[in-house]
């Protein structure tokens, strides 16, 4: 069984939700994210997402950009990503790695070399923000002989066609993004939510996650009571981006919201 | 070619490049825009519609000029200039603007978002959404807003808001960038005009087939004129929509010569330019898979020209297509020979271009005297200089 499989397993029989916390790989610094993911993993999350930086992240808002911006200042890149993931491989061996990011680095990299890196270095799942189900057949079909599971994104207004193509697809999980708009944006209202995770659970056995707007640990119980995993990002690199002058600190800020997120999600 | 040319396929593909590379936040309204558009490019009254503007609004047909002076000096190919620097706004983006909003207020859309380089997108958008009525914003980037100023204050004339995008490189990429951000978060309302043949299908599909009219223009004007077809078409190339537009009627005349003419800046070989078609490689970025300025690492590049329509790190799809196909070829042109293509125009023919047409022009001066006196050339006036009287002052050093 692969490690998302197993995962979700081990949480649906202790009826528990998945944490899964968005980083991006390389901010503030080259070597701050794998101390990071070692301290999260201890802090109670399930599944790591790193985000890879990109020049043009056209899906995210300002504080994702800029984390983008930060690593890229110190030329983080996919192929630094990946060498991240490696490095926390050698002392973790079961806490799923997703990596999500854009297309363009991984088709200047070529599929096939990309599918090779990313289990190589114990990857679990690829999400592709701008590779739609229609164009990435040739991409998934290298990633699942690899074990890896591609990952697609699913929106407010996906309808139940779309639904069932990226159960198809699809691998791993599902990841519901609950609000219209880039990351970081507004206020996710509950009843729409469980409105439509309704819907998406008639057209698909694999889990979901929830993301977009989870920005504490009330919201993250919010969202836990309705999916099968709560995703954060921005509220995260929030900490990151107001403590410049301490990663030290930000790493202490991210530890503390998500253990506040871990406890009200198991109350 | 034995088969008539019929690019791309359903689902916006021309050979590899091209599709739909978006996120799935953005496919709904993208179906919702490729039906519309399918259904009205077959509806008469649309069609009807859009050709009383084009005529009344615009003012088409534009001339197919003889630039006799100009050919005799060069002493080889007879010139013929498309004036696209004549239509309303000064350039060739209106014919699509006007078509694009045409649609927006079919589907019932009360918002309009653009991006822009130059302005001239910008200028063209603001400008059909102050005639329909429609709330306008324009994307622009930082460093585009410094250097575009005069533009900047026409478009606050005609309405729009325009935001200057601090983001990455503060140009037209990040503008395009801040555009999608937009669209995604105020889907129900907003109509996104693209002023390029590029982003996701149908927007490539789309705006060339708003810009043939010049194309098909040109050929029926040309066959009037000269009894026969040109030899070759120039045209500058950023995104290309002004390129593509003259291209497509003639796709299937095998025996006329395609050239598009990017920018090459301080030369291709400094990497200081933007070629993505001589230069780059294929990649994806906007919804589209082309030629794109990217890195090893695949992370897009910094452009640079001396025109800020054309300072752009991708290019249509179809050009991709065109060039892998053979059926096109692209050439490129620097900061400093466009100059020379500028002055040119400007006193052999009493016509200012604008610094991105200067690039077609600068081409024209080496191509037209290897080319029979019995050629017939058709070069692109994409756009009027007016808006780079500062620029080129400034390079004179001219305070105005």
């Amino acid at each position: 069984m692969s490690r998302l499989a197993a995962t979700f397993a081990e949480l649906a029989q202790k009826n528990r939700k998945a944490l899964i916390p968005f980083v991006t790989a390389g901010d503030p610094n080259p070597q701050f994210t794998v101390p990071l993911m070692h301290a999260m993993v201890s802090a109670g999350v399930d599944i790591i997402e790193l985000g890879v930086p990109f020049s043009d992240p056209m899906a995210d808002g300002p504080v994702i950009q800029r984390a983008s911006e930060r690593a890229l200042a110190h030329h983080q890149s996919l192929r630094t990503t990946l060498a991240i993931a490696t490095e926390f491989r050698k002392t973790n061996g079961h806490t799923p790695i997703v990596i999500m990011g854009y297309l363009n680095p991984v088709e200047v990299m070529g599929y096939e070399k990309f599918a090779d890196a990313v289990h190589a270095a114990g990857i679990d799942g690829v999400l592709t923000v701008d590779l739609p189900p229609e164009e990435a057949q040739e991409c998934t079909e290298l990633l699942k002989t690899r074990d890896v599971a591609p990952i697609f994104l699913l929106a407010p207004n996906s309808s139940a066609a779309r639904i069932a193509k990226m159960d198809s697809i699809g691998a791993g999980y599902l990841y519901y993004v609950s609000l219209k708009g880039v990351t970081g944006a507004g206020h996710l209202n509950a009843a729409e939510v469980e409105t439509k995770l309704a819907e998406i659970r008639a057209n698909t056995k694999l889990p979901i996650a929830v993301g977009f707007g989870v920005k504490d640990a009330q919201t993250a119980k919010t969202i836990a009571n309705l999916g099968d995993g709560v995703v954060i990002g921005s509220a995260l690199i929030s900490e990151i981006e107001a403590n410049l002058h301490s990663p030290a600190q930000a790493k202490e800020a991210i530890i503390e919201l998500l253990t506040a997120m871990r406890q009200a999600m198991d109350n | 070619m034995t088969e008539k040319y019929n690019m791309p396929d359903a689902r916006g593909h021309f050979g590899v490049y091209g599709g739909i590379f978006v996120a799935e936040t953005l496919m709904p309204a993208i179906e919702e825009l490729n039906t519309a558009y399918q259904h009205y490019m077959q509806d008469a009254d649309f069609i009807a519609e859009l050709d009383k503007d084009l005529q009344h609004y615009v003012g088409r047909p534009s001339p197919l000029y003889y630039a006799e002076r100009w050919s005799q000096a060069l002493g080889g190919a007879q010139i013929y200039l498309k004036r696209e620097d004549l239509n309303h706004t000064g350039s060739h983006k209106i014919n699509n603007t006007v078509g694009q909003a045409l649609l927006a207020k079919r589907m019932g859309k009360t918002r309009i978002i653009a991006e822009t380089g130059a302005g001239q997108h910008g200028v063209a958008t603001a400008t059909v959404a102050a005639r329909l009525g429609l709330e306008c914003v324009i994307y622009m980037g930082a460093v585009d807003v410094a250097r575009q100023s005069l533009n900047v204050y026409r478009m606050k004339l005609l309405g729009a808001k325009v935001v200057a995008v601090e983001s990455g490189s503060k140009t037209l990429k990040d503008a395009l960038n801040e555009a999608l951000r937009d669209w995604v978060t105020n889907i129900d309302n907003t109509f996104y005009i693209i002023g390029t043949v590029a982003g996701p299908h149908p927007y490539p599909a789309m705006v060339r087939d708003f810009q043939a009219i010049l194309g098909r223009e040109a050929r029926a004007q040309c066959l009037a004129q000269t009894g026969k077809l040109p030899s070759a078409l120039v045209a500058c190339v950023g995104g290309g929509s002004n390129a593509m537009g003259l291209f497509y009627p003639f796709i299937d005349d095998a025996h006329v010569k395609l050239i598009g003419v990017e920018a090459a800046g301080d030369g291709v070989e400094t990497g200081r330019h933007s070629a993505p078609l001589c230069a780059g490689r294929p990649g994806v970025l906007h919804g589209n898979r082309t030629y794109l300025m990217s890195d090893d690492d695949g992370e897009i590049i910094e452009t640079h020209s001396i025109s800020a329509g054309l300072d752009y790190p991708g290019v249509g799809p179809e050009h991709a297509w065109l060039k892998d196909s053979g059926r096109a070829s692209y050439v490129n042109i620097t900061d400093d020979e466009a100059l020379g293509g500028f002055y040119a125009l400007t006193r052999m023919e009493g016509i200012i271009p604008a610094l991105e047409s200067s690039h077609a022009m600068a081409y024209t001066l080496k191509l037209a005297p290897t080319m029979k006196k019995d050629d017939i050339l058709i070069v692109n006036l994409s756009g009027r200089g007016d808006k780079d009287m500062q620029t080129m002052a400034k390079r004179e050093g001219i305070e105005l």
